[in-house]
């Protein structure tokens, strides 16, 4: 999650018009998480399961195991559910 | 120079919105708000004004066809009533938030059900809260003036916001009156050509309406709030000019006879003519009774209407909708939350009136002034919330 400080009301543009085009990639959604997953580096066969499974394709492929990107990822908790060896486990997010 | 027409209301408007060299009207005909597009697509059928003129087929593809135009910088007019202001409410809000200075005549009529085509004030009250500065207009040349000085108002970008222009439903709309209106030289000097705040230009493209969640939504309405705080300023500026340019004074509050009154109606749109010529006729006989009329609803003139209330003992403040269950209506509601927190605090009470279309004769307005003149005299409300002119 984004720790930066936001734009307030009187800086950003009128509207909500965005100004700037392809700007949804900034957007970080991984904000919206309540449970966070966790990789088991050592458990991680790389079968890609989570991978296939991810619906925000939030999980990178790394050569021997994955790893979650954060910023994005909404922690539905699907990873952890497909997991055949049980190597992802979801910790509730602390703010 | 001005030249003297007779025009009804709705015609007043419309000859307004041609003046002011509208570039798209995108609108759907309802009684008693018809003639106001009917007048306009005949200027555009023989060529007095070259808008284009957008034939849709309902009130919400009106409205959506009008944000879609604001947004390229084009200006934008269009005019409803009713079930169709109604049908509109969803995209009244996208307008106001996308930030799109529309004008739009409101010809106000009941709604159903029962159906109703006649006058009253429930249509606009029932689309209060959706963003748009509202202005109530006294006659049909009070019409014409503030639709001309509307364009000015909304496009300004410490603005950039919707306004309805608002006349009564058929009082207004359907009475031919007597409208000064000026050349059109005259209203091009007033008014120039539009100036968006943010260009279309496909080198530079923007994205409008996008999603805007927990983080930034907040922020998108503390902006609209901060427009609605910033119109009084542009207000003022614009009936300065325009009094400069047509010796026609206009403010946020007409006021007549309060100088020394101790009791004052309140109220919106036609019925404060009515007001004001009872007022005359009992300032004759001694009695200090005066009237208010806010011109501009929202943003509601707090500091105006705090001014002109400051030596009354009581208001009987008219609202011509109800509100099912309230302790009062709208206005009334309004005007007893500016007075709650000020020292000097007449008495105000409610009198909904006119539902329906349902006159209001000088006699209701004179037993309506007599009875704010008890109360500034006993300074006890016996009845807050009274229904005047139906049948027990």
């Amino acid at each position: 999650m984004s720790k930066t400080a936001k734009p307030g009301w009187k800086t950003i543009p009128i509207g909500g018009i965005l100004l700037e085009p392809g700007s949804a990639v900034k957007y970080k959604t991984g904000d919206w998480r309540a449970f966070k997953p966790n990789v088991d580096q050592g458990k991680c066969i790389n079968c890609l399961l989570c991978w296939i499974y991810c619906p925000d394709a939030a999980i990178n492929r790394k050569e021997k195991f994955v790893e979650v990107n954060y910023d994005y990822c909404k922690g539905c908790g699907i990873c952890a559910n497909e997991c055949p060896v049980k190597a992802i486990t979801m910790t509730e997010e602390k703010r | 120079m001005a030249q003297v027409m007779g025009l009804t209301g709705d015609e007043a408007i419309a000859y307004a919105a041609k003046q002011s060299k509208v570039d798209v009207v995108a609108a759907y005909p309802i009684t008693p708000q018809t003639i106001i597009v009917e007048a306009f697509s005949e200027y555009v059928h023989n060529g007095e004004v070259h808008s284009e003129f957008v034939c849709v087929e309902s009130e919400h593809s009106a409205m959506s066809a009008c944000i879609g135009s604001s947004l390229t910088g084009a200006r934008v007019f269009t005019a409803s009533s009713s079930q169709g202001l109604a049908l509109m409410h969803e995209m009244l809000y996208i307008a106001s938030g996308l930030r799109c200075p529309i004008i739009m005549g409101v010809a106000n009529r009941a709604l159903s059900a029962p159906i109703n085509i006649h006058g009253d004030h429930s249509d606009m009250m029932g689309s209060r809260d959706c963003g748009w500065i509202q202005v109530y207009c006294e006659n049909a040349q009070e019409a014409y003036d503030w639709v001309l000085q509307a364009f000015r108002i909304a496009e300004d970008h410490d603005v950039l916001l919707p306004i309805t222009v608002n006349i009564d439903g058929f009082i207004l709309t359907h009475a031919l009156e007597r409208v000064e209106v000026y050349g059109d030289s005259d209203v091009d000097k007033f008014l120039s050509v539009r100036k968006p705040s943010v260009e279309i230009n496909p080198d530079k493209p923007v994205t409008v309406g996008a999603l805007c969640f927990t983080d930034y939504y907040f922020e998108t309405k503390r902006q609209h709030e901060e427009a609605m705080r910033q119109a009084p300023k542009v207000i003022a500026k614009v009936n300065k000019e325009f009094e400069a340019l047509t010796g026609k004074k206009y403010g946020y509050v007409d006021t007549y006879g309060i100088e020394d009154a101790e009791a004052a109606i309140l109220c919106l749109g036609s019925t404060a003519g009515t007001a004001k010529a009872v007022a005359k006729e009992l300032h004759s006989q001694g009695k200090k009774v005066g009237v208010i009329k806010p011109w501009v609803y929202r943003p509601f003139p707090t500091a105006q209407l705090l001014k002109a209330t400051e030596k009354l003992k009581a208001i009987a403040v008219l609202d011509r909708a109800y509100s099912p269950g309230a302790p009062c209506g709208a206005l009334c509601s309004d005007i007893q939350s500016i007075l709650f927190e000020n020292g000097k605090r007449p008495r105000a009470f409610d009198v909904v009136y006119g539902l329906g279309g349902r006159d209001i004769t000088p006699s209701d307005l004179k037993a309506i002034f007599e009875e704010a003149l008890e109360v500034a005299k006993t300074g006890t409300v016996k009845e807050p919330l009274r229904f005047v002119g139906v049948r027990e």
